[in-house]
C-alpha cells in the first residue's frame, strides 16, 4: 500500500499572510503529500502539540512577521521536549538571510525564502524523509 | 513498552504513532489492536456528517468546547478526502478546532480519505477505538464533505447529526434519499442566512413523513461560529443518546455494527491472501490475449483462473 507522507503547515506569530503556506500546502498535494494545515496565528505550542497528535514527519513553518528568531527555535524546542525531536522542522517567509545559520543552528533544518519553487521543497522533503 | 500499554499509559505519540500504522496499512498495527480492543469502547461516538462548507468542524470544536467544560476526555477523528489524481490531500478541518490543539484532554487526529469510498477512512473503526484507549469516553467522528452516498458514518457512531445550510435549499432535497436518512438529529447550521425558515420546513416536512412511535429525528438550528444553538444541540444529542439506550437500540446497533466491522476485516484479510496469489501482470496480459482476439470471454477465462487457485 501507498503511504503518503505526512506534513504539518503552520503560521506561527501574528501576520495574516497565509499566501505562501497554501501555495506550498497545495503543491505538496499534488506532489502526493498529507498536509495538515490549521490556519494562521498559531502558537509555537499549538504548532508542536498538533504535529504530535497528527504524528506528521515533517513541520513546515511559514513567517513573514519578523519573529521567525523566536518563534521557530521554539517550535523545535517543544517538540523535543515532547519526544518528537526527530520532526524534521522546515521554515519559509521573509528570513533574512543573517538570520539562516542561528535558525539551522536552532534545530531548523532548511530554509526556503521568497522566489523557492515549490519543486525544491518537494524534492528536498523526499530526500530528507525515507 | 508496546504501543498498545503505552496509549493507555497515556502517551499521545504513541497514540499518533498507532493511528498512522493503521492508516497505512502496516503489519505491526494488528498485534496491538488485539491488545486495545479489550478495553472499553468509548461511551458515546457521535457522527457529523453533511455538505462541505456547512460547518462541520466548526460544530465539533463548538461540542469539545462543552463536553471539556464538564472535564470529559474528548477524541476527534476528522476525514478530508485525498486527490484521486496525486494521492495527497490538504486536511483542513483543525483550522476551526485549533483553540483545543494544546488541551492534553483532547486529542485530534485529521485522516485522508485515501480513495476509502463512503465518507470515512477504512482506518476510521479501529481509530475510535484507539482514542477510547487514550482515555477519550466522546469521540466525533467528522465525515469528509458528503451528498448522497456517503453513509458509512452509520457503521460506526451511536448518533448521527446531519449538518445542513439553508443555502443548499435545492440541495436538500437532493439528499433526501441519502445522508438525510441516517440523520438522528439534523442541525441547520448559518441560520441567520436567507431561507433559513424555508429550509427547515422543508427538512421537516420530509421527516414527518416517518412513520409514529420510533424516534422523532429533530431540527435544532444553530449558527455554530457564534455558538448559538449548540446547547439545543448538545441536549438534542444527549436525549438520542437516552433514546437509544433505552430499549435495547444502542446494543443491537453496535451489534450490527461489530459484525459489519468483523465483515470488513475478514474480506480484507482473504482479499490480500488470495490477492498474493494471483497472476502478475505480464501473466495476466499473457491470457488476456485471446480475449483481444475473441476466442474467449472475460468471464469465462476469470472463471478459469478462480479454479486454477
Amino acid at each position: 500500500m501507498k503511504k503518503p507522507i505526512r506534513v504539518l503547515i503552520a503560521k506561527p506569530g501574528l501576520d495574516g499572510h497565509d499566501r505562501g503556506a497554501i501555495v506550498v500546502a497545495h503543491a505538496l498535494r499534488d506532489a502526493g503529500f498529507e498536509v495538515i494545515y490549521t490556519g494562521i496565528r498559531q502558537t509555537p505550542e499549538q504548532i508542536a502539540a498538533t504535529a504530535v497528535q497528527e504524528d506528521v514527519r515533517a513541520v513546515g513553518l511559514s513567517c513573514l512577521s519578523g519573529a521567525h528568531l523566536r518563534l521557530f527555535p521554539r517550535v523545535v524546542e517543544i517538540l523535543r521536549e515532547k519526544g518528537a525531536g526527530d520532526i524534521l522542522v522546515f521554515g519559509g517567509g521573509i528570513v533574512p538571510e543573517e538570520d539562516i545559520p542561528r535558525l539551522k543552528e536552532a534545530g531548523i533544518a532548511a530554509v526556503f525564502g521568497p522566489g523557492t519553487m515549490t519543486a525544491e521543497i518537494i524534492d528536498y522533503l523526499r530526500r530528507s524523509i525515507t | 513498552m508496546g504501543l498498545a500499554a503505552a496509549i493507555a499509559n497515556g502517551d499521545a505519540r504513541a497514540a499518533s504513532r498507532l493511528l498512522s500504522w493503521i492508516e497505512d496499512g502496516d503489519r505491526r498495527a494488528a498485534a496491538e489492536l488485539k491488545e486495545l480492543y479489550r478495553l472499553p469502547a468509548p461511551s458515546s461516538v457521535l457522527g457529523l456528517t453533511g455538505p462541505p462548507g456547512a460547518g462541520k468542524s466548526t460544530i465539533a470544536d463548538a461540542l469539545v468546547g462543552r463536553y471539556r467544560a464538564r472535564g470529559e476526555r474528548v477524541g476527534v477523528l476528522a476525514v478530508d478526502p485525498s486527490s484521486p489524481i496525486s494521492g495527497g490531500a490538504v486536511l483542513g478541518d483543525r483550522i476551526r478546532m485549533q483553540r483545543h490543539a494544546t488541551d492534553g484532554g483532547v486529542f485530534i487526529r485529521s485522516m485522508a480519505s485515501r480513495s476509502w469510498p463512503g465518507g470515512l477512512s477504512r482506518a476510521a473503526a479501529d481509530a475510535v477505538r484507539v482514542l477510547a484507549a487514550h482515555g477519550c469516553r466522546t469521540v466525533i467522528v467528522e465525515t469528509v464533505g458528503t451528498g448522497q452516498g456517503e453513509v458509512d458514518v452509520t457503521r460506526i457512531a451511536d448518533t448521527v447529526v446531519l449538518v445542513c445550510t439553508p443555502a443548499a435549499g435545492d440541495k436538500i432535497q437532493a439528499i433526501k434519499a441519502g445522508v438525510l436518512e441516517i440523520a438522528d438529529i439534523v442541525a441547520l447550521n448559518k441560520d441567520d442566512l436567507p431561507d433559513a425558515d424555508v429550509a427547515a420546513r422543508s427538512i421537516e416536512t420530509a421527516f414527518r413523513m416517518r412513520p409514529p412511535g420510533g424516534w422523532r429525528v429533530p431540527l435544532v438550528r444553530t449558527r455554530a461560529r457564534d455558538g448559538e444553538g449548540i446547547g439545543g444541540l448538545a441536549s438534542a444529542i444527549e436525549r438520542h443518546g437516552r433514546f437509544i439506550a433505552g430499549g435495547g437500540i444502542l446494543g443491537r446497533k453496535r451489534l450490527a455494527n461489530a459484525a459489519h466491522h468483523l465483515r470488513s476485516i475478514v474480506r480484507e484479510r482473504l482479499l490480500e491472501k488470495i490477492a498474493a496469489r494471483l497472476p502478475d501482470d505480464r501473466e495476466m496480459e499473457r491470457r488476456a490475449a485471446r480475449l483481444l482476439d475473441g476466442s474467449i470471454d472475460p468471464y469465462s477465462l476469470a472463471e478459469e483462473i478462480i479454479e486454477s487457485l
